[in-house]
């Protein structure tokens, strides 16, 4: 018996997956070629599984901007915020961010997980209830532990059982606070968010909506679920990150709240972590004014989502609830799972595989996250290949051929445990 | 009380077996986790099935606390004299 021997449940499992090919959670790319291109074992390989939304990890602007930052600020801030200082460009950040969203106040912290460990783990203490939803990402959940209040669950996208939920607590002291994502990082569907308002002043609670895999996405002007549902008066905070739609790394909360400013010295994830360094900054600081500047990129980002969407529906493969960046293909076989993304990824197409017990019903998922940057000829290239080696791996035989499974509105809930 | 135990007994004997899909007999110091093989995911979503059925809320951190099918029995007759 060792200290790690607790993990050899864990130990076995992985060995019996790495058995059958690739390592899924270990992929390694000697190369960036673009946004949408890496090498992988010296093979060019399009990339359908990296948050990438708008593309921009490669904009020239935003190099610039960070290769212009590093010359002048340095390459780290070597400390927390509230130790070392903060640089004039987290301040600047902070103010494009409270601007982007029309609030009043904006933290920016070092990633979007720690964005929601901080702002769960600090907003409720041990008198007030945190109500969440059950697929939440698992930074919400971790952040619902780190915390004091106590914490539960309702059925995920389901507003009525939220009421149920806030009505068995109607009359307890401390203050509700509900969580939802914009976008459900596992399956892309995304918060009845109206009906979630709703609910929420009916009970007198406090709204988060993480708008993770939303923003630069959803809403006119990019802004996410809470502007594309027109609640936005309704949602309390925003939290959200730089390392999806802006191409770098970090998260930020948005909010109107008066006071809010003192979380800074009370939210530990915040207080207790070295701040981003000034490359960052500045590339995101640019990504923010590029997606505000260039909405073309939102309307080229969902024909593609829709062009990958449907054409994984028409070949009849089972998938999420709506066509959005986020498309995940649903398989039964956990193990035809495992060949069908090792067999893709030797063909030069990477995905995320997510496999239970992070996938409820023991499915398996393949999930594709779609770039505005991508071109019509590599999704065409996605699509012929995931319908080439589903057939020989036998998961389209037993599937509608017209309209698969999305188009009948029927479907499993995601997962819990997912990936950032 | 004995009537409570008893009904909440029966409702998660009833959750367990519609989870497992197989018969199951329960005793009260049988371990959820250890005994029927499921895992943090699964026992969160069986313990969903139960707050339905009565109409409670278990906190995550009671959740946590639970081992046994007698803990958990007792975790809801607690909520339910709360309620």
């Amino acid at each position: 018996m060792s200290l790690l021997s607790k993990f050899e449940p864990l130990r076995a499992a992985h060995s019996r997956l790495t058995k059958r090919g690739h390592d899924p959670f270990s992929v390694v790319f000697e190369e960036m070629v673009s946004s949408t291109e890496g090498i992988m074992q010296g093979r060019r390989t399009v990339l359908l599984g990296t948050n990438n939304y708008l593309g921009l990890t490669f904009d020239e602007a935003c190099i610039e901007q960070s290769v212009e930052a590093t010359r002048r600020h340095g390459t780290g801030t070597t400390g927390s915020r509230v130790a070392n200082g903060s640089y004039d460009g987290h301040k600047r950040l902070e103010a494009d961010l409270a601007a982007f969203y029309g609030r009043k106040h904006a933290m920016v912290f070092s990633t979007g997980y720690q964005a929601n460990l901080g702002m769960l783990s600090t907003l409720v203490g041990k008198n007030d209830h945190l109500i969440i939803d059950a697929d939440s990402h698992a930074s919400i959940y971790d952040g619902s532990r780190l915390g004091h209040a106590p914490v539960v669950r309702f059925h995920h996208n389901d507003p009525e059982d939220l009421a149920k939920r806030l009505r068995r607590i109607e009359k307890e002291s401390g203050d509700k606070l509900v969580v939802v994502e914009g976008i459900y990082s596992m399956l892309g569907d995304s918060a009845p968010l109206k009906e979630i308002a709703a609910v929420k002043r009916e009970y007198g609670a406090y709204l988060i909506v993480d708008e993770a895999h939303s923003m630069g996405v959803l809403g006119e002007r990019g802004r996410g679920l809470a502007e594309a549902a027109g609640v936005e008066a309704d949602v309390d905070f925003i939290i959200g990150t730089f390392s999806k739609s802006l191409g770098s790394v970090g998260g930020f909360c948005v909010s109107d709240m008066e006071g809010f400013e003192i979380l800074r010295l009370a939210c530990r994830p915040y207080m207790f972590t070295a701040s981003l360094p000034p490359a960052v900054i500045a590339s995101t600081r640019q990504a923010l004014a590029t997606l505000q500047g260039e909405s073309g990129l939102r309307a080229q980002l969902r024909s593609n989502a829709d062009q990958l969407y449907s054409g994984l529906a028409r070949l009849g493969f089972k998938l999420g609830p709506e066509a959005s960046p986020i498309v995940s293909v649903i398989l039964s076989d956990a193990d035809k799972a495992v060949a069908f993304w090792n067999g893709l990824l030797e063909r030069g197409l990477y995905l995320n595989l997510a496999l239970p017990p992070a996938t409820p019903n023991s499915s398996a998922f393949l999930r594709s996250s779609v770039s505005a940057r991508h071109t019509p000829e590599q999704i065409d290239f996605a699509v012929r290949l995931m319908g080439e080696l589903g057939r020989q791996l036998g998961l389209l035989e037993a599937m509608p051929t017209e309209v698969g499974f999305a188009a009948r509105g029927k479907v499993p809930r995601a997962a819990a445990v997912s990936d950032g | 009380m004995m009537d409570v135990t008893h009904n909440v007994r029966a409702a998660i004997q009833e959750a367990l077996q519609s989870i497992l899909e197989r018969p199951v007999e329960l005793e009260p110091e049988m371990n959820i986790v250890a005994d029927f093989g499921m895992d943090s995911m699964a026992i969160m979503d069986f313990c969903m099935a139960l707050e339905d059925r009565f109409d409670v809320s278990i906190p995550l951190d009671k959740m946590a606390e639970i081992e046994s099918v007698q803990d958990l029995s007792r975790t809801i007759e607690t909520l339910l004299a709360k309620g």
